[in-house]
Order: structure tokens, then C-alpha cells, then sequence
């Protein structure tokens, strides 16, 4: 007798953005009735591939089946008519309609075809409601209106109203209260339990635990473990796939003395937090030095680099720089005082895409190549191209558009503007996102060299491997909490993937 | 060996001549494909004049006509060009033109001669650039509804001061700009302040860091802000500039119309976007020219003229204008996709 087929199985699908390969062949099977878990840091491929799964992306190649039926998903639309629905982390939901009218945006029970019968949609979206163990949610209410917890129920009661037969959440514990995770535990019971199949994407791993059948990691791009068993896989081995390096980089030589012996901190920060990001942190980097933060996703890492550069405004503490305390919450201050950051999002958040690398390079220190507001360009290019060429930027050619870059150069074009700068503290926060794999040695090998000219740097990454063999000293975070210090060379991956998941469930 | 030689002597003798396609095409890069096209059009329309009104259209005098028409409005748009550019928009420049003429021409302020109308008009312009920047820049209003709110409010405070009567303008050293004895070299002064104002404008957009900024805080304000810019102060100097221009405006207004009046500069807004958006500046920041939103305003103000001389109402000219600027938004597009 043929095993019956599963309800989804979707191989060798590959996605690329100009400059990014999203997908790389990955493979996901779902069975009826089970609770798919897909795991993955940041930038893995998790969104691109539900995206896939929801009909809103085209993958460049690849097959799906769906009950053992190849299908193309070209639009929502069709996902949506095969029974696949998807509850997305940014909810979308129209704030401006009430409950009822979300509940069945797109197709409202009608009379004569276009007069909608407003009555029957509330009672059916008050049967949805309860069956979610909602029924205190008016149905007339406006989703404006209502609590995050609440929009999540209607943005379910929504999928539940098709007819559905997998349901994509993305991480849909996030703005949940524990109480309440508990109702969405109960709920996805029910519906496996009705042979409905749950993808449900968390980084949480003890949920996984709880109500996970099958587990698939994803890591840039590339599905590295597929259809494990959620509850016996050890945590370890999880997270080190999710973390782990698959190809071995080049780290390069640390200097022989030790630094932390070496001259005076040029960046102390002393009791810095954020209310509900991280707790009061206290660290120092030195001239020549890297410091390394390690943690997962929602330790806190990057919230702590963007309040040290005054992008956030901190709750409580300082920033020094050689002794001086900065203005909080000011960028501006960060940046006059020596720091330089370069931002986990690129794109939005450090480069002007339209414009050359040149005009990327020098927006931080125009100061320096214009007398009276008026730009030296010459003297502007001849310093972007030291600067790019001093990093190895290729093309070697700094007229050329910024976004016809690799990432790994676009990187480069980031560092050039804080070299070109002056900065004495760079801030890099996951330097090798979006970056070849071939392409990271060598920026490892511009970092390290910065540094030996005696730049100090803070660097944040989710890739353990990676703060391992570049940073002098590493501060592990768990929950915004600084959990343990010690020099690179005295951790190793699996002491440092113990500290990060310590006290959690099933470690 | 010699015989072995020519063949490839024949691929490198196409070497040469491959060789110029990159120095011509350099050429072009530097002219910009926009801008040359723009100037297609434009020839286009002087061609189309000149068959259809022969001697009224190329006549020296309508050409100065043209021209002053245009200095006014091109005043406009390129401190509108700077605001798009810079992710903005300004909505009110037609009402500052008005409220600026307006209270530069009360019986009062004509009583301080020739600067008192300049300097009225130019502080009314700043004073109302000064207002938006300030809702815009630290009060965290979006644009569209902050100008939105100042033409409004200047177009009632200018018909509040003029009760809807026309000022007359009798300063003779004023209404003397206007004349035709004032013209160097037959180019009347509105057309060279329109020049000037046209170079600076330039040299401000391309060759300095108050430039450099506008085009950074509009390609990406967030990238902007995390490199060290300060966003909001440049954000109050561009309404600055663009309430600055208004002024300018207004007062070459007073001299071409000898008066002041509540509904002057009316819809100047949208010609002035429309002008920037033909000319290649981008409704999303980031990316625009002065020489493209200054060929734009002088096709627009040919093809009215044209349209003119033609007798052709001003809804057929309306319906024009519509289609150029659809036409020419999807052949922007098109370029934009293949570079």
C-alpha cells in the first residue's frame, strides 16, 4: 500500500532579490495534521518562504505538490482557494473596519451578489470567535480597537474562515502575554487535531517543544536540517544548526599581547538599558580591541549597539568616549565624538542607494572636502577611492552606483565611509549578513586589520562561530542580560550555546 | 607571419571605431538622455509654433514674453524641486506667492519705495517657508497636510488684506522693470533673476553639502540620520528655501503685472510639480534636476502659448498638459528600468 502522500511538499525551491539568493533549493514537506516548526535566525529565508507558500513570491525554480498535485501558487489568491492560509507577523488587518468585516474582507456573505449581509457576517464571525475561546470579541468592534492579542485571534478567525487546510503562522507568540500563548496552544490543538496542518514559525525553542511534531532549520537560504522530531532533538543541536558555520572560515591571527592590558578604554559604557530591551550593561572596549555580543534573537543585541550610537534614547546610564560622557539619544554627538555604526539592515538603514559610492563614502565628512558649504570633488573622490581602495572595494571604481555592489562590498562602502570619517569606535552589527560566504574571510580580514591600526571595535552577530574566532573578548547575552564575559579564546561554541539557552526548558 | 598578422589587425582595426561609441556615449551620459529629450520636446514645440504661427510665434517680443512668463513660475519650482527632492512637498507656494505680493504692495509698504517691496515680499515668503519648516522639520506634520494647512490660511490672510480690491503698484522704479527700455541686450530683468536664481539653484543642488543633504534625507532619510545628517534642521532650511523663492517670485510678479492681488499665483502648485515631475525629479525623493525642472516649466509655458496664439481654449491646454505629464512619467519609467 503507497503511504499517502503529504499534504504539502515543496523541493528545490530557490528565490534570489538583485544582490541576494533568499532561497537555495530548500525542501519542506508538511503532513496533514501535524505541527510544522521552521526555525532560523534573521535573514535565513523564513519570510521569503512562507511568502512562496502564501502565493505573494515566485520562486525562480522549484516544484510544490500539494496532496500529492503539482501546483504553481501564482498569486494569494490561489493559495488561499487550495486551502492555505497565512497569518503574517505584521498583521494585516484594516484598522478602520470592524471585526466582522476583516473576518471576511474579500468575501463578504452577500444577498443578490453584492448587498452584504452584515448580520450573517457577525454571526459567523462570532462562532469563529468562540471557537477560538474569544467570545468576548464583538464582532462590530473596529480592529483599531482592539488589543494585539485580540487582532491575532481575528487575523486566525479570518484563515479559519475559508476553508483551510494549513495555516502558516510567523511567529505568532511575539506579542502574546503567557496566558495567552497557552489559548494558541490550545488552539492549534484543536485545529491539528481536526487534521489541519499548522507551519508555525518561532525563536522560541521551547515552544517548539511544546507543541512541535517536526522540525525544519533553515540557515541563509538553505534548508540544513529537514523533518526533525521536535521533542527529542536535543536543543543543542538545534541551535548549532541554526548558528553553526557550514563552511570553515578564516579567521585572522589575533595580535600576540593581550589587549586587555593595553591603554585606556576609548568606549565605556556604564548602566546603559532600555526598558524592556535590555537591563543595565556595563562594558569598555580598548584601541585595538574587539568585543564580541553574543546571544540569539531577542537578547537585546542590536538595541544595544543602536543606544550606544544614540539612535535609541537609553532609559538609564552613559556612553563615554575617552572619558566624555555623549549627549543620549543623539546620533549626531555619537558621530562627532569618533563612533561609527554599520547597521544590520544596509539597505535601509546606512546606504543611499541611488547614489554612487562615492556620495556613500563621504556623506559622514562632506565637512572635509567643502569650505563655505561647497564641495572639494575632486578632493572627495581622490579620498573615497583611498579609502575604498585601502579595504580592497571592488569594482575599483568609486563612480560606479552603490547598489550594483555585491553585499560584501556594499559592507566595504559602509566601513570606507567610517575609515574615511576618522571614527575610533565601529560599531558592526551582523557584518556578514547578505555577505557571499566566500566574501566574509576577507572582511573578517579588513576588521581585525582596523582594529590592529587601532580602531576599537563592538561587534554583534547571531553567528556564534563567528563572534568566536573574531572578537578578543566576548559578553554573552541572554534576555537583554549580560550572562557571561571571558575572552575569546577561553569559550568555545557549545560553552557558549549553554550560556545563551541556560535556564530555558529542555537545554 | 606577416599574413598571419592581418586578420587580427582586422578585429583590431574595428578597435578604433568600437573605440568611439564609449567617448560618444560618455558624451551622452554627461548630457543626460533626460535632459536631451527634454530638449527634443521642446524643439518639437518651437517647430510646431513657428508652422502654425509663423510670425506671431518666433517674434522677438512673444519670445520675451514667453520667457518672463516662465521666470515667474520657474522661480517657483526650483525651490519646489529642492523640496521633492528632499522627499517633501510644498503645497502652499502658490498662496505665499499670492500672500507675498499682496502685503508687499499695501499703500503702506509702497511707501518704502522699491526695497520696501522687495524686502516684504522676500521676509513674507521666508516668514511662511519658516512656519511649514518649523510643522514639518520639529512638529512632525507630514507635509501635505502642513502646506496644505498654509495655502489655506495664506490665501484667506491675503484676501484679508486686500478685501479682494487690486493694489496698484505706483512705485515708478518698481513698474520700470517691467518696461521694455529695462531690457539688456533684449533680455527683460524678470529673465535674468530667473537665470540667476537658476544657476545658484544648480550650483546649490550639485556642488555643495546643503545639496548633498537634500538629496540624502530624501534617498533615504533613516540612512541620513544614522550617517551624522541632521535631518530636521535640513528639513526647515527646504521650506526655508522654497517660502525664499515664493518671494522672489511674488515680487517679479509685482513688476510684470504692475499690482498685487489675493489670487495671484493660483495653481501654482501643481504647475510647479507637474514642471519637476516632467523634468525628471522623482515624487519620492532622492533623485531631480534644476536643468530638467527648468525645461519643463518652459515647455509648459510654450505649449500655453502656443495653445494661445492658436485660440485654442485653456481646457484643451489643461487636457495637454495632463497627457504630457502621464507621457512623461512612463517614459521616465522605461528608462529607469533599463539603467
Amino acid at each position: 500500500m503507497a503511504p499517502e502522500p503529504p499534504l504539502l511538499s515543496m523541493s528545490g525551491i530557490t528565490k534570489s532579490f538583485p544582490g541576494v539568493r533568499a532561497l537555495d533549493g530548500v525542501a519542506l514537506d508538511v503532513q496533514a495534521g501535524e505541527v510544522h516548526c521552521l526555525l532560523g535566525q534573521n535573514g535565513a529565508g523564513k519570510s521569503t518562504l512562507i511568502k512562496v507558500l502564501a502565493g505573494a513570491h515566485q520562486p525562480d525554480t522549484g516544484t510544490i505538490h500539494w496532496r500529492g498535485e503539482p501546483v504553481t501558487l501564482r498569486s494569494p489568491i490561489a493559495a488561499m482557494r487550495l486551502g492555505i492560509a497565512t497569518i503574517y507577523q505584521e498583521l494585516d488587518l484594516v484598522e478602520h473596519l470592524s471585526v466582522a468585516e476583516n473576518v471576511h474582507l474579500g468575501h463578504e456573505p452577500t444577498a443578490a451578489g453584492f448587498v452584504v449581509r452584515g448580520k450573517v457576517a457577525r454571526e459567523s464571525t462570532a462562532q469563529l470567535l468562540k471557537r477560538l475561546g474569544h467570545p468576548e470579541i464583538d464582532p462590530a468592534r473596529l480592529v483599531g480597537e482592539l488589543s494585539a492579542a485580540q487582532q491575532q485571534i481575528v487575523s486566525m478567525a479570518r484563515a479559519l474562515s475559508h476553508d483551510v487546510r494549513l495555516i502558516v503562522m510567523d511567529e505568532p507568540s511575539a506579542a502574546l502575554d503567557p496566558d495567552e500563548v497557552d489559548n494558541l496552544f490550545r488552539i492549534v490543538g484543536d485545529l491539528t487535531a481536526a487534521g489541519v496542518a499548522v507551519v508555525y514559525i518561532s525563536h522560541r525553542l521551547e515552544e517548539i517543544r511544546r507543541i512541535g511534531d517536526r522540525v525544519t532549520v533553515l540557515k541563509d537560504g538553505r534548508a540544513v536540517a529537514v523533518g526533525l522530531p521536535a521533542k527529542t532533538t536535543p536543543t543543542r543541536e538545534v541551535v548549532a544548526l541554526m548558528t553553526g558555520r557550514n563552511v570553515e572560515y578564516v579567521f585572522p591571527e589575533r595580535p600576540a599581547k593581550d589587549m586587555a592590558a593595553v591603554g585606556q578604554p576609548v568606549l565605556e559604557v556604564r548602566g546603559l538599558a532600555r526598558n524592556g530591551e535590555f537591563e543595565p550593561l556595563d562594558l569598555s572596549v580598548r584601541p585595538g580591541e574587539i568585543v564580541g555580543l553574543a546571544g540569539l534573537v531577542g537578547s537585546g543585541r542590536s538595541e544595544i549597539l543602536e543606544t550606544i550610537y544614540g539612535a535609541r534614547k537609553p532609559d538609564a546610564g552613559q556612553v563615554l568616549v575617552d572619558g566624555r560622557e555623549l549627549r543620549p539619544g543623539s546620533v549626531r554627538a555619537a558621530v562627532r565624538a569618533g563612533l561609527g555604526l554599520a547597521p544590520e539592515e544596509r539597505k535601509a538603514q546606512a546606504l543611499l542607494m541611488l547614489e554612487s559610492v562615492t556620495r556613500n563614502v563621504s556623506v559622514s565628512s562632506m565637512s572635509r572636502f567643502s569650505r563655505g558649504g561647497w564641495i572639494d570633488r575632486a578632493a572627495e573622490l581622490g579620498a573615497a577611492r583611498a579609502a575604498t581602495r585601502e579595504l580592497s572595494l571592488r569594482p575599483d571604481n568609486p563612480n560606479v552606483p552603490v547598489r550594483t555592489l555585491s553585499g560584501g562590498n556594499q559592507q566595504k562602502a559602509v566601513l570606507a565611509r567610517w575609515l574615511l570619517r576618522g571614527c575610533r569606535v565601529l560599531l558592526l552589527d551582523e557584518p556578514t549578513r547578505g555577505v557571499d560566504v566566500g566574501a566574509r574571510a576577507e572582511l573578517y580580514a579588513v576588521v581585525r586589520r582596523l582594529a590592529d591600526e587601532g580602531l576599537a571595535v563592538l561587534l554583534v552577530s547571531s553567528e556564534v562561530p563567528e563572534v568566536l574566532g573574531l572578537a578578543d573578548r566576548v559578553l554573552v547575552l541572554r534576555e537583554g542580560r549580560v550572562v557571561h564575559t571571558a575572552p575569546a579564546r577561553e569559550l568555545d561554541e557549545h560553552r557558549v550555546l549553554d550560556l545563551v539557552m541556560e535556564g530555558s526548558p529542555a537545554s | 607571419m606577416t599574413q598571419h598578422a592581418s586578420p587580427p589587425r582586422d578585429s583590431t582595426g574595428k578597435v578604433p571605431s568600437a573605440g568611439a561609441p564609449p567617448a560618444w556615449r560618455g558624451l551622452m551620459a554627461r548630457a543626460d538622455v533626460r535632459t536631451l529629450s527634454l530638449l527634443g520636446v521642446l524643439a518639437v514645440l518651437i517647430i510646431i509654433g513657428g508652422i502654425t504661427k509663423p510670425d506671431e510665434f518666433l517674434d522677438t517680443r512673444n519670445l520675451q514674453l514667453v520667457l518672463t512668463q516662465a521666470s515667474v513660475i520657474g522661480v517657483v519650482t526650483v525651490g519646489m524641486t529642492f523640496v521633492i527632492v528632499s522627499g517633501g512637498i510644498d503645497l502652499s507656494v502658490g498662496a505665499i506667492v499670492a500672500l507675498a505680493s499682496v502685503w508687499a504692495t499695501t499703500v503702506a509698504t509702497q511707501e518704502y519705495g522699491f526695497v520696501g517691496i522687495l524686502f516684504t515680499a522676500v521676509v513674507v515668503g521666508l516668514g511662511c517657508g519658516l512656519v511649514n519648516g518649523m510643522l514639518i522639520a520639529y512638529g512632525a506634520i507630514v507635509p501635505f497636510i502642513a502646506t496644505l494647512a498654509m495655502l489655506a490660511s495664506a490665501r484667506g490672510l491675503a484676501l484679508q488684506i486686500t478685501d479682494g480690491k487690486t493694489q496698484i503698484v505706483t512705485v515708478p522704479s518698481v513698474l520700470d522693470l517691467g518696461e521694455r527700455d529695462a531690457y539688456v541686450l533684449g533680455i527683460p530683468p524678470l529673465v535674468m533673476v530667473f537665470a540667476v536664481v537658476t544657476i545658484i539653484g544648480w550650483l546649490i543642488l550639485n556642488r555643495t553639502t546643503f545639496g548633498r543633504r537634500t538629496v540624502a534625507v530624501g534617498g533615504n532619510a533613516e540612512a541620513a540620520r544614522l550617517a551624522g545628517i541632521d535631518v530636521r534642521r535640513q528639513r526647515l532650511y527646504l521650506y526655508l528655501l522654497s517660502g525664499l523663492c515664493c518671494g522672489i517670485a511674488a515680487f517679479l510678479l509685482i513688476i510684470l503685472a504692475g499690482s498685487g492681488q489675493n489670487t495671484n499665483g493660483n495653481l501654482y502648485e501643481l504647475d510647479a510639480i507637474a514642471a519637476a515631475i516632467i523634468g525628471g525629479t522623482l515624487l519620492s525623493g532622492g533623485r531631480g534636476t534644476i536643468v530638467g525642472s527648468v525645461l519643463g516649466v518652459l515647455i509648459f509655458t510654450t505649449i500655453t502659448n502656443i495653445f494661445a496664439l492658436n485660440n485654442l481654449q485653456s481646457d484643451v491646454q489643461q487636457i495637454a498638459k495632463g497627457a504630457i505629464i502621464v507621457a512623461a512619467v512612463l517614459v521616465q519609467r522605461r528608462t529607469a528600468s533599463t539603467t
